[in-house]
């Protein structure tokens, strides 16, 4: 199927160059800081993760919610779905090899990657990370070779896929959940020290991942001659009202037991965020910004005559990815640093080659999902027909 | 078989450059060279035998690491009984003392770039 | 599937399976010889430290136990606050005890400068995270040791340690050493994370932690606190003292005298 990736119009060519120059630009940046060393970017002893670490987490939700497609799809056999779900499951691929993309490209000692697969360490959260993030992307691209496949052929799919797909969908839940446990079990850190972090990365990714969904359904309507079916777009924005209503509750949630226990150590974190601490201030407009972009977002999708106008859906959506992109990314990994354990105020910003180097990650996640959604595509176009 | 002169061309070109290493060196009479070493004065013998150390010295130096860093024992005794500190600035350059006239001539003639010296320290005294 | 295909993967898979076992049987080469411990070295069956606060700093701005330690192993000196790489350090009495000081603490203590450094605590959370094992707790003496060979570079340890103990190098240490290493021990390498080791190769040769023994006035005491006669213990059943952050569960075993 490969080959249909292979043929194409100038615009599809024109985006598979942009892509391209941006992974070559990436690729030197990264030798830079392979030569140099993490010097090159903007982290510090007191911030020792920042923009790469943050991708990696807004991208395992992402990779996560294709779970709110299969669910309804195959456990409940919501029709509607049918042809959108290989478009959900084509986005976890590509989300998920970015997530190991950038956890390796934040690694002092890269080469030695393979050490966690010599000295498995159960202990460690990370060690369970790769674990399910490695299944998850064995299963999504076993599931998408063998129904798309079986697709192609018009021949239905073999029986044993079936619970491979029921599978995916706790596999889904596990990833977010793993990933918000490499936070939330260090006693180090207050920020993160909440039960409720798990709940919040998958509230959040179940809001932000159909968003994007949605944006991807829309792009390809307009400039493939597939239709993922208005319906289908629909029930994702309600699924996204859904996600993100309790996304924002979970966050006041949190401001509650914060502000009103006044424990220093919970209160500390959200005053930098919102407010500034002794002069330090960076994130507080970004904040600010992605609570109003939520709370639009939400107020616009809870008017079902909204709702339902694809012309302003795009941009709701978009408000939707970036208010929960700037949350999850830039306001939760680094907060959790700010203060530090001696008391510090180091503030975080990615410096150019760090941005150069996600953009480049970016650029490999996009063009496997530019190369699969134009396979996915041009059969179904080829199917639709015969 | 189609197009039988040009596949067999072809492949004749291509046994040809694949095996060019082999060929060439031959050719231009380097093939007999080994690197020239520079032995240690005083010492007779390494740690293990030459055979053992020209074969296993990484397998031994490993083993050493493991020995030191992660169970704490330093002292090596050897098959012939000997004690050593298992210290690479140490022992190994305590004998060795000019990397560059040992270790070098045939890790650079082979192309090997050992790491190890990116943190153990080259000159040769008490040491790990 | 065809015929042909199907035994030309079963062909490729037997070879596969093949190769691999016999890689795997030929990396399990031994040595021809043994390892041993050093004799002499110093034991204990759990290490810990007391650091007598008031004995220190006799002489204003004394930090010879941080040279020590540092010239000893080799410690980086970076002139960015945000890359240092710091073994041992003085932080504000404030900073390191902040649940001890209060609005009307005594006059002056909240800026006393306090030596901090890795705490070996009985539950490290640091060796808890890592994905590799590169940092352990010793069973024969509970120290938190490093392997320095197996790091990656990520960085969790530093993450998850509620001291901020450990430090990260960020580029080449060996570009900020001011003198010629002590060939004693080695330097590290860019990409690998770093921290106090209570001087596990001195106490091996039967030698004091460096910091111990450089200290002029006798604030830092070094023994086995499962040893009832060793100072430590005996120091420490004398005088009221503190750990930090005790509420997290770490179990640090450097002690306070404040």
């Amino acid at each position: 199927m490969l080959e249909k990736a292979l043929k194409g119009g100038r615009r599809y060519w024109t985006l598979i160059g942009v892509l391209a120059a941006l992974i070559s630009m990436g690729l030197v940046a990264y030798l830079h800081q392979l030569s140099e060393g993490l010097t090159v970017t903007g982290l510090s002893r007191d911030v020792p993760w920042g923009f790469y670490i943050a991708q990696f987490t807004f991208m395992v939700g992402v990779a996560a919610s294709a779970v709110m497609v299969v669910l309804p799809y195959y456990l409940h056999n919501y029709k509607a779905f049918g042809r959108l779900a290989i478009l959900g499951e084509f986005l976890a691929i590509p989300a998920v090899i970015m997530c190991m993309l950038f956890v390796f490209v934040d690694m002092g000692q890269p080469m030695r990657v393979m050490n966690m697969m010599l000295h498995p360490s159960p202990n460690s959260l990370m060690f369970w990370d790769f674990g399910v993030l490695g299944g998850y992307l064995l299963i999504n691209v076993v599931i998408t070779q063998i129904t798309f496949g079986a697709e192609k052929k018009g021949v239905p799919p073999p029986n044993w896929i079936r619970p491979v797909i029921i599978l995916s969908i706790p596999w889904a839940v596990s990833i977010h959940t793993v990933t918000a446990f490499l936070y939330s079990g260090l006693e180090a850190r207050s920020f993160w020290m909440t039960a409720i972090l798990a709940p919040r990365f998958l509230a959040s990714a179940f809001a932000s991942g159909p968003s994007l969904l949605i944006i991807l359904c829309l792009i390809v309507r307009k400039y493939t001659k597939f239709d993922p079916g208005k319906e289908a777009i629909q029930k994702l924005a309600e699924i996204v009202t859904y996600a993100l209503s309790i996304n924002i509750f979970f966050v006041l949630v949190e401001l509650f037991t914060g502000l009103y226990s006044h424990i220093p150590e919970h209160v500390h974190h959200f005053e930098y965020l919102f407010f500034g601490l002794e002069g330090k201030s960076a994130l507080v407009p970004w904040m600010w910004t992605s609570q109003l972009l939520a709370v639009t977002a939400l107020v616009v999708l809870l008017i079902p005559k909204f709702r339902r106008q694809e012309r302003i859906l795009p941009f709701v959506c978009v408000a939707v990815v970036t208010s929960i992109w700037i949350e999850k990314g830039l306001g939760m990994v680094v907060t959790g640093f700010i203060p530090s354990p001696l008391g510090g105020l180091t503030e975080y910003w990615p410096t150019s080659p760090e941005i150069l180097i996600t953009l480049g990650v970016y650029g490999v996640g996009v063009l496997i999902l530019t190369v699969l959604y134009k396979i996915a595509t041009s059969v179904r176009e080829e199917l639709e027909v015969q | 078989m189609y197009d039988a002169t040009k596949i067999i061309i072809g492949l004749a070109i291509f046994l040809v450059l694949i095996t060019f290493p082999f060929w060439f060196s031959i050719a231009s009479e380097k093939s007999g060279y080994v690197p020239e070493l520079k032995l240690p004065e005083n010492q007779d013998s390494c740690v293990e035998s030459k055979e053992y150390m020209k074969a296993l010295h990484m397998d031994l130096l490993n083993k050493w690491r493991d020995s030191v860093v992660r169970d704490g024992n330093r002292v090596y005794v050897s098959s012939a009984g000997k004690r050593y500190q298992m210290s690479m600035t140490g022992t190994c350059l305590g004998c060795h003392e000019e990397k560059s006239e040992f270790c070098d001539r045939c890790h650079d003639y082979v192309g090997a770039e050992p790491y190890c010296w990116n943190c153990h320290v080259e000159n040769a005294q008490e040491g790990n | 599937m065809d015929e042909s295909k199907r035994s030309f993967l079963k062909m490729a898979g037997t070879s596969v399976l093949g190769t691999l076992s016999v890689a795997c049987g030929s990396s399990a080469v031994g040595t021809p010889g043994q390892a041993e411990a050093l004799p002499g070295g110093l034991s204990a069956k759990k290490w810990g430290m007391v650091i007598d606060a008031k004995k220190c700093l006799k002489e204003e701005g004394c930090s010879d136990c941080i040279e020590a330690c540092h010239k000893t192993h080799n410690v980086p000196k970076i002139d960015n606050p945000q890359e240092e790489v710091k073994w041992i350090w003085k932080e504000k009495y404030e900073d390191v005890f902040p649940m001890q000081a209060h609005p009307y603490t005594q006059l002056g203590l909240k800026e006393k400068p306090v030596l901090v450094l890795c705490n070996h605590c009985e539950s490290p959370p640091c060796v808890r995270v890592c994905p590799t094992q590169a940092t352990w707790k010793r069973d024969k003496d509970g120290l938190v040791m490093m392997d320095q060979h197996r790091c990656i570079g990520c960085r969790y340890c530093i993450v998850a340690c509620p001291y901020g103990s450990r430090s990260f190098n960020w580029s080449d240490p060996r570009r900020h050493l001011n003198t010629d290493p002590n060939p004693g021990f080695p330097t590290r390498t860019q990409g690998v994370v770093e921290k106090c080791n209570f001087c596990a190769e001195r106490l091996a040769q039967g030698l004091k932690p460096a910091c111990v023994e450089a200290c002029p006035a006798g604030a830092l005491v070094f023994g086995d606190l499962e040893d009832p006669q060793s100072e430590v213990s005996l120091v420490l059943k004398e005088e009221h003292s503190i750990r930090r952050k005790p509420n997290l569960g770490t179990g640090p075993q450097i002690y306070y005298l404040v």
